[in-house]
């Protein structure tokens, strides 16, 4: 079976791609998802590719990505596939269950969807929009709207497969989830990845997930992810971003909480040559909280946008966003950051930072933290820095012995550590910690074997 | 030990030492006094080599060897140390990995084995015990949210730990209370031996109360204008610099 089709250079090459594979994107999610992709294409073509002229791209400068050729897989052969030989993650201290996702579709060499004793079911989105059509039509593109945004439409419009999750009410997922999201290919491929993840009230999952790439082609990912907390519904989600410095990222993430609920992200973002992270978060339910951290350690060319918004929607919600980065070489990064706190959010507290440190003159940064806040009784704070090394720290530590290159390394590690540190589970948190402190002495490679704990 | 002929060094174009000269042989205590803006501090910097100075003329020799153009990290390796008027605060590193990162680099550069997880954490024990610091600062990140006094007793700390040569503390007295400078005072005084060195740079005559010089130095103006023995620290605080500063600038008039 060929599993490429057609190369997409263009906006109107992804229109003439739509109506030729219509018929085998409908079988992929039917039903309630045909209806969807329908009216989610007219959006993008409205909307395109959003520009740098929109706001939120003003840094993020997309059209380049879209104009190189890929291919585009519509089906998945898993034949070529053994993730024994390629991939061997160990995670140290920590027993994780590990899941695929290959190209985007979800891989298991058995079967397609999981329903564990506790009712726990994970697996395909494309199969749990056919077994529980009820639960997908519920959450599916609740979250992220395709009227609002190119990207979101072109997801929607084209997604036929990607990671689904469900946590029925009380229940609590005992191992960490490890997900690992690769792009394997012997040719350029964009991929349309479509992440569903339910957690009922008072349930409960640590999820972990690593992007990889297993070559070394140009991959473009536009990949959405919805997430559902319940009431005091609990979920930490750990992003490990480390693929070659020829692929392109976008990945969303849409979260929305109930009350009592609690969800953290920590996005780390170690290679790979353009990222795109937007984290939405709608506080739904009083006594809502939520932390979104990211750390990026970008050299050479990469290029890194991370883009938030927390919107507190009612009262006595909490959120804390803390972004850091250690831009090197000609690395370009930029962070749009919002805090929107409704009428009715009286007694919000929102924090957001976003630090950076430069280390040579060609390395640059844009930041914008903004604050829209139309309640009168809240406690609300933003703040952004771009700076260098403190040369006081550094020569403190040099008078003790320590050499330059020895004492830059810890004063970087020191600035990163904030965000390493609100990683919840331990055994994850000292691998990640390991993870950086070798991306910063440059001994991570940026190849395409994993080096997420591959051997 | 140390010998600095003839030193002058700017910062950003303007001279602050300006012909300093001093011998320090092992064993000995020297106290260098003098009021404010003369180049107290200046001095510690450019011993230790903080490159936000430049030094114009003169020599500095370090146990025979000309150290002018060291880096910070190597004169510290060869036996330097400085305790800072302000401890720098460096979140993130924890105590126990700055004190072990550096005892290590420097046995490197000593061709020494980097010590055993074990050996270190006695030494650190030892140390803690000697120079009367709670368990609770080494646990924390380097000087972050310490107390004045308890910044200053960190240094000390680090002293015992590094085993240095010489010692040079700038104004390790200031802020801090007479418990405190006791107890830091006390901590210097347990780690001096024959073999090592202390030069004390303070304003006030207090803490040699405590740590008894074997010489007094007057730094005014970026020179050393009169050296003497430890009653000369009591003179200063009887009569102040003034009648140093107007013997110096108008060296007609006796006095």
């Amino acid at each position: 079976m060929d599993m490429m089709v057609e190369i997409i250079d263009t906006r109107e090459d992804l229109k003439k791609e739509f109506i030729q594979q219509r018929t085998i994107l409908d079988q992929a999610i039917p039903g309630f998802g045909y209806q969807k992709r329908e009216q989610a294409f007219a959006h993008f073509l409205k909307l395109g590719i959003p520009s740098t002229r929109v706001e939120e791209f003003k840094y993020t400068p997309l059209e380049p990505l879209f104009n190189k050729e890929y291919h585009r897989s519509y089906t998945f052969d898993p034949i070529s596939f053994d993730k024994d030989l390629l991939f061997n993650c160990d995670v140290p201290n920590l027993e994780t269950q590990v899941e695929f996702v290959v190209n985007s579709w979800y891989y298991h060499p058995e079967h397609r969807l999981q329903v564990l004793s506790n009712g726990i079911i994970l697996g395909s989105l494309a199969e749990a929009a056919k077994q529980y059509p009820e639960l997908f039509q519920k959450h599916y593109t609740k979250y992220a709207n395709p009227a609002s945004d190119g990207l979101i439409a072109l997801n929607t419009a084209f997604a036929q497969d990607g990671f689904f999750l469900y946590l029925p009410k009380n229940t609590v997922m005992d191992q960490a989830l490890q997900l690992i999201n690769m792009m394997m290919s012997d040719r350029n491929l964009m991929t349309q990845q479509r992440n569903l993840i339910i957690l009922e009230d008072n349930s409960e999952a640590n999820l972990l997930v690593c992007e990889h790439t297993m070559s070394n082609h140009d991959f473009l990912s536009n990949s959405v992810t919805e997430v559902y907390a319940g009431k005091n519904a609990r979920l930490h989600l750990t992003k490990m971003q480390n693929e070659n410095n020829d692929s392109s990222q976008l990945a969303a993430v849409f979260i929305h909480q109930e009350a009592d609920s609690q969800v953290s992200t920590n996005t780390i973002s170690l290679h790979g040559g353009f990222i795109y992270n937007r984290f939405d978060v709608a506080l739904q339910g009083r006594g809502a909280h939520n932390d979104t951290f990211g750390l990026y350690l970008t050299d050479r060319n990469q290029h890194i946008s991370n883009r938030t918004l927390i919107d507190h929607a009612v009262p006595d919600a909490t959120s804390n966003q803390t972004f850091k980065g250690v831009l090197d070489d000609d690395a370009h990064g930029s962070f749009t950051g919002k805090i929107l706190v409704r009428k009715d959010a009286q007694r919000t507290a929102a924090y957001q930072s976003n630090n950076n440190i430069l280390l040579t003159d060609r390395a640059k940064m844009n930041t914008k933290p903004m604050l829209e806040i139309f309640a009168d009784d809240v406690k609300c704070s933003h703040g952004a820095t771009i700076g260098q090394l403190d040369s006081d720290a550094l020569f403190y530590l040099r008078s003790r012995g320590i050499s330059q290159k020895e004492a830059r390394l810890l004063l970087m590690y020191a600035f990163t550590y904030e965000v390493i540190a609100a990683i919840p589970v331990e055994g994850l948190r000292l691998r990640v910690e390991e993870l950086v402190s070798k991306r910063l002495r440059g001994e991570l490679s940026r190849c395409n074997d994993c080096t997420n704990g591959c051997r | 030990m140390l010998s600095i002929k003839d030193l002058h060094a700017s910062i950003q174009g303007k001279e602050i030492l300006r012909g300093l000269s001093l011998e320090v042989k092992a064993g000995e205590v020297h106290a260098i006094m003098g009021p404010n803006g003369s180049g107290k501090s200046t001095l510690a910097s450019v011993l230790t080599g903080r490159d936000l100075f430049e030094v114009t003329h003169g020599e500095i020799t370090f146990e025979g060897q000309d150290i002018g153009e060291w880096a910070p990290e190597d004169r510290a390796r060869a036996g330097i140390f400085l305790g800072f008027q302000y401890p720098i605060e460096i979140p993130g590193v924890s105590m126990t990995n700055f004190m072990r990162t550096a005892l290590n680099e420097t046995r490197k550069a000593q061709n020494l084995e980097p010590l055993s997880s074990k050996e270190f954490l006695q030494r650190m024990r030892e140390k803690k015990e000697l120079v009367e610091i709670d368990s609770k600062l080494t646990n924390r990140s380097v000087n972050e949210g310490f107390s004045g006094g308890e910044k200053k007793r960190n240094e000390i700390f680090q002293m015992a730990m590094l085993e240095p040569k010489l010692a040079i503390l700038d104004e390790t007295d200031s802020g801090l209370d007479i418990d405190a400078l006791r107890i830091v005072a006390n901590g210097v005084n347990r780690l001096k031996t024959p073999e090592n060195a202390t030069i004390v740079i303070t304003h006030y005559q207090r803490l040699l109360d405590y740590i008894i010089p074997d010489f007094v130095h007057v730094l005014y103006e970026g020179r050393i204008v009169m050296s003497a023995g430890k009653e000369l620290a009591l003179e200063l605080e009887e009569k102040g610099y003034d009648w140093i500063k107007k013997q110096v600038d108008n060296p007609l008039i006796t006095l």
